[in-house]
């Protein structure tokens, strides 16, 4: 069992964190492309970083706590999984954050529409705000000045 | 060079990234710093895990010696690095000029509600 415990680490933060889209609605696995598009350039530039640590021997994996699965270069399994695990942790944390704090912008928020355009018609009326977190938790309130980018 | 210098130079190129070329700016952002305490927080959990028990085990000459719940303080700006760069990518690719390449945006969203997510 102890081969495991890498692997362990990371379905736990998997699992640790799973909640928040369901119960936060933060919608990181729902836009599945954009997260693919996400993770390509980070396992790029760490996969890479990671690469060179190894060869230098900068860090070493105990044989007893890894599946021994090892990729090109000498990498564990595990460890490319790390950052691919890691990244969505954090994906989901921000997420998360945005869910509770919608005024705190980062910077993809639509572009504040214009005030007249704040009333259109297929918009449900934003007062009862019951009723439209029912219908998609996930929406996030726009139109409000500070969603604008600062 | 040595895990320490690396990390550094992680952390600088990433922060010169979200500054000048994503232009994201999410180290001036109030969401990043309260998401980013939050990882920092589990990092060190499960950093501390795989690092205490010695399932991930560090060259003492690439590292300063400074260990915080077992782990090299590199992995701090290593983690950060990784965070930040993670995190303008993914706030990049939903920028509403990219949204509408992003099918995950809810393509074909009927409902008025839905209208709204979209990114």
């Amino acid at each position: 069992m102890r081969h495991l415990s890498y692997l362990g680490v990371l379905a736990g933060c998997l699992l640790g964190t799973a909640p928040l889209e369901i119960l936060l609605g933060t919608r990181v696995y729902a836009r599945w492309r954009r997260l693919l598009r996400t993770l390509v350039p980070v396992l790029a530039v760490f996969v890479g970083w990671d690469l060179y640590a190894i060869a230098r021997r900068q860090w070493t994996f105990d044989p007893r706590g890894v599946t021994g699965v090892r990729l090109p270069g000498g990498i564990p399994l595990e460890e490319v999984l790390f950052f691919v695990v890691v990244p969505i942790c954090a994906i989901l944390t921000l997420e998360a954050v945005r869910a509770r704090r919608r005024a705190w912008p980062v910077g993809d928020e639509p572009q504040p529409p214009t005030p007249t355009a704040t009333a259109a018609p297929s918009s449900p009326s934003p007062s009862p705000p019951s009723q439209a977190e029912a219908e998609a938790p996930s929406v996030r309130a726009h139109g409000k000045p500070s969603d604008g980018p600062t | 060079m040595s895990y320490t210098a690396l990390a550094g130079l992680g952390v600088l190129a990433a922060v010169t990234a979200d500054l000048l070329v994503f232009r994201v700016r999410l180290v001036r952002r109030r969401a990043f710093w309260v998401a980013y305490a939050i990882i920092v927080a589990c990092q060190l959990v499960t950093n501390g895990v795989l690092t205490g028990f010695g399932i991930v085990r560090y060259d003492p000459a690439t590292i300063v010696g400074l260990r915080i719940a077992y782990a090299p303080v590199e992995d701090l700006l290593f983690g950060f690095a990784l965070v930040l760069w993670t995190l303008d990518w993914w706030v990049w690719w939903g920028r509403p000029s990219r949204r509408g390449q992003d099918g995950a945006g809810g393509i074909g969203a009927s409902s008025g509600s839905r209208r709204i997510h979209g990114r």
